[in-house]
């Protein structure tokens, strides 16, 4: 393939799809499918079948729509009109929408479907700002030719051609795109790092083992967008000077796997992946490896021991992976999200890119949104958002009328925020700075209702059953405390034993070896923070 | 050089170190649990915890590199509450059970828990693992006091390369496991014991060790391995005169804290009620001498068992053994006279040895099992470099960029070594294997080249036609330090890797690549130790592959044509590297325990040599023919050229080729004396019987493979009446002298006047020696290699010969400047074919060799328990194709026949031998491979016979 072949792909697969006028993106991501969003397709195609509106109407399945808690749903885009998703689909609803599509019907609004439409001006959709998932809803993720239709791999067949690797790390590092995957080390100068180590053999990895509970923006990631993270792996590839590549996906995703799987055939079929792309130097060569249920091969020097056969344990750093990575060579290794940014960085250039943003935290984050809040999902927001337009813009508020008591972001390995933080903005620092962190993109909104000992006991229970226990303080500093934890929750502590929580949490945090060790105590240590009277009513209510 | 600051100190460390090891080489102590100065770092246990200024967070120092200016602190109340802290983590996983633990004192937890004060956790006690398993008689594993620091695993990885167990599960329930937790026997544990050794708690112990004491109330006594020639040194606890257990120490020269199996386990041998107690005198000798009053007599096919002996006195059995061969030599001459040396005696036993046969005696028929093993790598290194030894130091093997190994089984043959060699791999150094079964170090290497049997010699010369063509030959080192170059690149230019690619069935693009992975020293990964050099360092193992083959010799001589054409000589880690089997192998090669030299390799021949040795033994002569060899005097036994034999430490019944000639040779004999330990097979065919002391109750010296004497020191008091052998000899010496005085008139410089000696170099005449001490120091003035090799300066490290004075430092690298002979010869070297070649008869070719739990003819490690429970019986390896054309299943008895014998044993259906080979090793009496074996070709040079192929055939027996 040659760089214009893109446009003859893309060109071919307009002639067909401009001869339609309705496009019904009915979404295939993982929470639609468990809500019966397969049958909603078949109703779909039999209707539109049956109406005999084939010519005008395409049906297709899309990617993650996003408003995860109220599914099946079904995007709509027609010509010359404003784009809205269906809600609460099922089959019957289905059969409506396509009648509604036929020349005779009347609008789309009719009565009996407005109860399950949604604007693209609902605040859910208004607020956020779609960088990443730009193309979610649009293009069938199993259909590479979708995306290269929408200017899928034009940014990766330029840089390849008309930019050296050291421009391509520039390219990046003047983007200020930090790592999605929670610590937020900038991008640009990691993979420079890699570029000017030297050796022979380098490797690209992207970390897909999201394994925070309720995260699942790089499921998404993968299962919509897998050709969007293969174009990013591949500038990366290209940028820091690697010739293989490996996606390390949580073994219980099986449908991003399958998507995976099939993009990564398709790519090498067009010679996207291989020898000599685009005729270039260049050869990149990509594989899938699974997890295997283990948290803490998200670590990635974890991650590196797995892929090497090994047992997934985290090492000690330095030597960082740049310098001695996976079968000690560079090795280049960002988070799904972090390379799914990096097309439409290219695609838009450094400046646009961050152009959005805060001054230290450039772009969008995705978070996984859910709890307590009336609308629950997958949201791609700027940085610098405030949290309270996330939960009650967004997130649509508590429901029942109940109370906002904290966010929990950054889930095992961060911190909840109570409501007198609720204008803080959304960016690596600030987070910090309240003893959460951004993490993966995990949030979850609890209300008056919750008992933060017991939140903290939750997660707590998560790191110590995680842990993989090869250093002491997270082996049994995590078990002692998920111990101190229930015994607070049974009312038999005494006030020293909530000292020893809190010292203990410090020792872990500390003295941990790894990144699961020393965030596994934020949960504690930030209730005990903001909310450190609930442990002592618990305590008071045990003594009297 | 990095300068930095720990603890207000100024150090100047090399970059690259680490802190901890900073600290620890200046005697600054930091806790630590899961660190091992051999292994990588782990940063596990949390308590080398430091600070270091500009760093918020404490940092591991296992872990922290060096950089200059650094300012480190060890201690501060910050870090004593963290480790406090932890620590009382540890413990409160740990039962504080020190009142009756077997590893109190020496546990490490348990110190640490002193120096910080802690008496018990202020956490939750919370004991997570409890399994207790004793499934081997090596060691235990009681999980409730594993601390999880992963050291176990790590080296059972990263040193030994087994591999057989890993932490398993995660968090607080992750335990150390063997694949599926399954019994230890099924996993790849070879039972070495080195995660027993960096166990710093009671987790893992000898089952010897259980209950049998506290720490403090073992002795330790130090001595050298008894098993291989790898020299390892062992420090045995002991209490009273027994042995609770053995391991490996720190400052130990050749192998650290790294043992085998046999070394750390089998020592049980010596405390066998089989061993010899008292001397023996054979029934029929003894009924004619009327030490007995029934007559007796042995049956033309029986071997006698201890009944069919009478025990006697020392002094008897001495005389009887000293008068039978003063009436061989005055009946048939010196000559009719042959002996045996040992390879496991010390240097002393062997040179009084040789010293009896030449100056008292007068015979050069003396030889050893060196005959059977190296005997072709002493001709060929002899006729490349001038003499022959492995030419460098084990040490260095880890710092090797490739290494070159063919005809070794390291791995079960020289554990110890193998461990270097794993090391050096782990590290990123190349391994290339040229060998036909699927040895152990095929899993570890990274281009094995899997010849057909008999066919490496076309790989090597291959791999010398490919270094030539491709420019890969370092010409400055063979034009300043060889010869004959010319003439040996025309020999090989006709050798093609394709050719070679149609012999051996190696592809000739693997020839190529092994080439150049040799002679450009490359490595797999990771930096060398000599960047910088034009190219990196390739050294090249071989053991009885190579050598016990009809052209041993000639594949000596390939392989030093690689070594010199690709200068891969005379620096560290490379070198040619023969592998010595026995303990001290060397050293009785080096004494002259061989029938053409005299010690330190002088030829017999060689008169002016000859006479100064003579003049030193107070003789003005010694026999100038060189003697038989130990297949020549089999074959002169046989038709009577040789009456009596004098065999000390050797089972010629068990380790010489064709067995059944062997047999016939001994029972032909007029006298045969064999100096023991156990009744061995060949003891059962003996008038007389001596009993010895073991290696763990004696003292003396010996040399290692890689030439280091090291002294041995008694663990144990010898059993009963047993005695060192260099006392039994000098015994023999003192009555021979006076019985063959008059023979020996003629010989003699000087009449022995004890007065007159005075003035003379400290040869003891009369054989009256007060101590192996004294024959050390004999051994310097009479070897040029040894001497400077004395008593006094042996110390823990031992010395490396050539060391040519007393203020020599040894030498660790032969022909660092010059080869021996001068400049370093090339020989034009043609492949023969093995002797033996399969047919219809014999379609298989079987190869012997070693198993890793037993050593040679098994007379020790058979009795030791744990070995013996590993590895129990004989059995034959046998791939699953042939297994079935023979309709044999595994574990069911089959038959092997040769043109010599036959075998019964059981099949092992296996994949480490290819179709079309067999693998029987020699251990098994009930089972001897050397029944098989052929004897009837012999390396021209070498006399080897090519014992390690022959074809065979294997039939099921029903």
């Amino acid at each position: 393939m040659q760089p214009h072949d893109l446009q003859t792909i893309a060109s071919k697969v307009q002639a067909v799809r401009g001869k339609q006028r309705t496009r019904l993106m009915c979404c295939g991501s993982t929470a639609c499918l468990s809500s019966g969003a397969e049958a909603v397709r078949t109703a779909l195609d039999q209707a539109v079948k049956a109406q005999g509106l084939a010519a005008d109407v395409h049906v297709g399945t899309s990617g993650c729509l996003g408003l995860c808690g109220r599914g099946p749903l079904v995007r709509r885009e027609a010509d010359g009109e404003p784009a809205l998703t269906y809600h609460d689909v099922d089959a019957e609803v289905a059969a409506q929408i396509v009648a509604a599509e036929a020349p005779s019907a009347p609008d789309v609004t009719a009565p009996d479907l407005t109860a399950h439409i949604l604007p693209e001006t609902h605040p859910f959709f208004a607020r956020q700002h779609k960088v990443v998932l730009a193309l979610n809803g649009t293009i069938d993720p199993e259909h590479l030719e979708d995306y290269i239709a929408h200017g899928g791999y034009a940014a990766f067949a330029r840089v390849v051609t008309t930019m050296s690797p050291a421009e391509a790390c520039d390219e990046v590092k003047r983007s200020g795109l930090r790592g999605r995957g929670g610590a937020g080390f900038p991008t640009g100068i990691k993979w420079r790092a890699v570029l000017d180590h030297p050796g022979e053999r380098k490797f690209v990895i992207a970390n897909g083992d999201e394994g925070d509970p309720g995260a699942y923006m790089d499921r998404t990631v993968m299962e919509d967008l897998p050709h969007q993270v293969i174009e990013g792996m591949l500038i990366a590839g290209y940028a820091v000077g690697a010739q293989q590549g490996y996606l390390y996906v949580r073994g219980e995703y099986p449908l991003a796997v399958k998507r995976l799987e099939k993009a990564i055939r398709a790519a090498g079929r067009q010679g996207l992946l291989g020898a000599n792309i685009f005729g270039t130097d260049f050869s990149f060569k990509l594989d899938i490896r699974i997890g295997a249920g283990a948290f803490v091969c998200g670590e990635e020097t974890a991650l590196m021991a797995s892929v090497e056969g090994s047992r997934g344990v985290p090492r000690m750093r330095p030597p960082y992976p740049a310098q001695s990575g996976l079968w000690g060579c560079p090795t280049l290794i960002n988070n799904v999200e972090t390379f799914a940014n990096i097309a439409p960085l290219f695609a838009g250039g450094a400046e646009k890119f961050a152009s959005v943003g805060t001054e230290k935290s450039k772009g969008t984050k995705i978070f996984a949104l859910a709890g307590k809040l009336s609308q629950t999902g997958l949201i791609e927001v700027p940085m610098g958002i405030t949290l309270r337009e996330i939960v009650f813009t967004i997130g649509g508020g508590i429901p029942d009328g109940k109370a906002f008591k904290a966010a929990q972001t950054g889930g095992p390995s961060g911190g909840c925020i109570p409501a007198e933080h609720l204008d803080t903005p959304v960016d690596y620092e600030s987070l910090r700075a309240l003893g959460a962190i951004m993490g993966s993109g995990g949030l979850i909104v609890l209300d008056e209702t919750s008992s933060m000992p017991d939140v903290a006991r939750f997660f707590m229970e998560f790191c110590a059953d995680e842990s993989c226990g090869k250093c002491v303080p997270c082996r049994v500093g995590t078990v002692q405390m998920h111990g101190l934890l229930d015994k607070i929750m049974q009312q038999r502590a005494t006030p020293a034993d909530i000292e020893k929580l809190q010292r203990l949490g410090e020792l872990v945090k500390r003295t941990s070896l790894c990144g699961l060790g020393q965030s596994a105590p934020n949960p504690v240590l930030s209730t005990l923070r903001y909310f450190r009277h609930e442990y002592d009513a618990l305590v008071s209510e045990g003594q009297a | 050089m990095i300068t930095l600051t720990i603890d207000g100190q100024t150090l100047s460390v090399k970059p690259g170190t680490t802190a901890l090891d900073a600290a620890l080489a200046h005697d600054i102590d930091i806790p630590r649990l899961c660190h091992h100065p051999e292994l990588k770092p782990s940063g596990g246990c949390r308590l080398c915890l430091v600070e270091v200024e500009g760093r918020p967070n404490p940092v591991p120092s296992c872990g922290l590199t060096v950089e200059p200016g650094m300012v480190v602190r060890t201690q501060s109340e910050q870090l004593t509450a963290l480790r406090r802290d932890t620590l009382d983590l540890f413990i409160s996983d740990h039962p504080l059970d020190c009142v009756t633990c077997d590893k109190a004192g020496a546990c490490a937890l348990q110190k640490y828990a002193y120096d910080y004060g802690l008496t018990e956790t202020t956490f939750e006690k919370n004991i997570s693992r409890t399994l207790y398993q004793d499934d081997n008689p090596f060691f235990i594993r009681d999980h409730k006091y594993c601390i999880l620091c992963g050291k176990c695993t790590r080296v059972c990885d990263e040193v030994v390369g087994a591999h057989a167990i890993e932490i398993v599960d995660r968090g607080f329930g992750s335990h150390v496991a063997t694949p599926f937790d399954g019994p230890m026997i099924d996993s790849s544990c070879v039972f070495c014991g080195s995660c027993v050794q960096v166990c710093p708690t009671a987790a893992l112990l000898p089952v010897s060790r259980l209950k049998q004491g506290r720490e403090w109330e073992l002795d330790r006594k130090r001595t050298i391995c008894g098993y291989c020639g790898v020299g390892c040194a062992i420090e045995y606890r002991t209490k009273g005169n027994k042995i609770v257990y053995a391991q490996g120490y720190a400052e130990a020269p050749v192998n650290g804290e790294f043992l085998c199996t046999k070394g750390r386990f089998g020592w049980d041998f010596a405390q066998h009620p089989d061993r010899l107690t008292r001397p023996l005198v054979r029934k029929d000798l003894a009924h004619q001498l009327g030490l007995s009053a029934e007559p007796w007599a042995l049956g033309p096919t029986q071997r006698a068992t201890l009944d069919d002996f009478v025990p006697v006195a020392w002094d008897v059995a001495l005389d009887l053994v000293a008068t039978k061969l003063a009436e061989t030599v005055f009946a048939s001459g010196p000559d009719s006279i042959a002996s045996l040396a040992s390879a496991r005696c010390t240097n002393e036993d062997n040179y009084l040895f040789q010293k009896l046969m030449r100056a008292t005696i007068g015979t050069n028929n003396v030889d050893h099992c060196a005959r059977l093993c190296h005997a072709s790598t002493v001709s060929g290194l002899a006729m490349a470099f001038g003499g022959g030894a492995m030419t460098n130091a084990i040490h260095e093997i880890r710092d090797a960029d490739c290494l070159f190994v063919t005809g070794s089984n390291t791995t079960e043959s020289h554990p110890v070594i193998s461990y270097e060699m794993v090391r050096a791999v782990k590290s990123g150094a190349n391994l290339l294997l040229v060998d036909p079964r699927r040895i152990p170090l095929a899993e570890h290497a990274t281009l094995w080249l899997q010849t057909k049997p008999g066919t490496d010699i076309y790989v090597f010369l291959a791999m010398a036609h490919v270094i030539l063509r491709e420019g890969w030959a370092d010409q400055g080192f063979i034009a300043a330090r060889t010869e004959g170059f010319a003439e040996f690149a025309r020999s090989v230019e006709l050798v093609t890797p394709e050719l070679a690619a149609l012999e051996s069935g190696v592809p000739a693009d693997k020839i190529v690549q092994a080439a150049r992975m040799y002679a450009l020293g490359e490595r797999a990964s990771g930096v060398s130790k000599y960047a910088g050099e034009p190219r990196g360092h390739s050294g090249i193992f071989w053991a009885m592959g190579i050598t016990q083959r009809r052209n041993g010799t000639e594949m000596v001589l390939s392989l030093a044509n690689l070594a010199m054409m690709t200068g891969q000589l005379s620096k560290p880690s490379t070198g040619v590297n023969p592998l010595r089997g026995q303990s001290n192998v060397q050293g009785c090669s080096d004494m002259g325990a061989l029938p053409d030299v005299l010690p330190g390799y002088q030829k017999v021949t060689d008169a002016p040599k000859r006479q100064a040795v003579a003049e030193k033994w107070g003789l003005a002569d010694l026999p100038a023919e060189p003697g038989l060899t130990v297949t020549e005097i089999m074959a002169a036994a046989h038709d009577r050229r040789v009456r009596s034999m004098y065999v000390m430490g050797e089972n010629p019944m068990l380790s010489d080729p064709n067995l059944e000639h062997v047999e016939e040779s001994l029972r032909k004999l007029d006298f045969l004396a064999v100096q023991e330990i156990f009744l061995s097979e060949t003891a059962q065919l003996a008038h007389v019987v001596l009993p010895a002391s073991s290696w763990l109750e004696k003292d003396g010296t010996k040399t290692n493979t890689e030439r280091r004497v090291q002294s041995l020191h008694p663990v144990l008091k010898t059993p009963g009446d047993s005695k060192p052998d260099w006392w039994i000899v000098a015994e023999l010496g003192k009555r021979l002298e006076g019985l063959l005085e008059r023979v020996n008139q003629r010989r003699r410089t000087v009449d022995e006047d004890p007065a007159a000696s005075g003035s003379r170099p400290a040869v003891h005449r009369h054989w009256n020696y007060a101590s192996p001490a004294q024959i050390t120091d004999e051994i310097a003035t009479v070897s040029p290699a040894y001497r400077g090799i004395v008593h006094r300066r042996l110390g823990e490290q031992g010395l490396v010969w050539p060391c040519p004075s007393e203020d020599h430092p040894g030498t660790a690298i032969l022909h660092a400047t010059t080869f021996t002979r001068g400049l370093g010869k090339f020989h034009a070297v043609a492949a023969r074919p093995p002797v033996e070649q399969p047919d219809a008869e014999y379609p298989l070719v079987l190869s012997t060799g070693r198993v890793i739990y037993h050593y040679h003819t098994g007379t020790m490690s058979r009795r030791s328990a744990p070995l013996h429970w590993r590895d129990p019986r004989d059995w034959v390896e046998i791939n699953a194709v042939d297994a079935q054309a023979a309709g044999i299943a595994d574990a069911s008895p089959v038959v092997i026949r040769s043109r010599r014998g036959e075998v019964k044993t059981q099949a092992r259906i296996s994949e480490h031998v290819p179709p079309g080979v067999i693998f029987l090793a020699f251990h098994w009496a009930e089972a001897p491979a050397n029944m098989l074996t052929q004897d009837h070709t012999v390396d021209p040079y070498a006399k080897i016979p090519e014992f390690k192929l022959c074809t065979v055939r294997v039939e099921a027996v029903n």
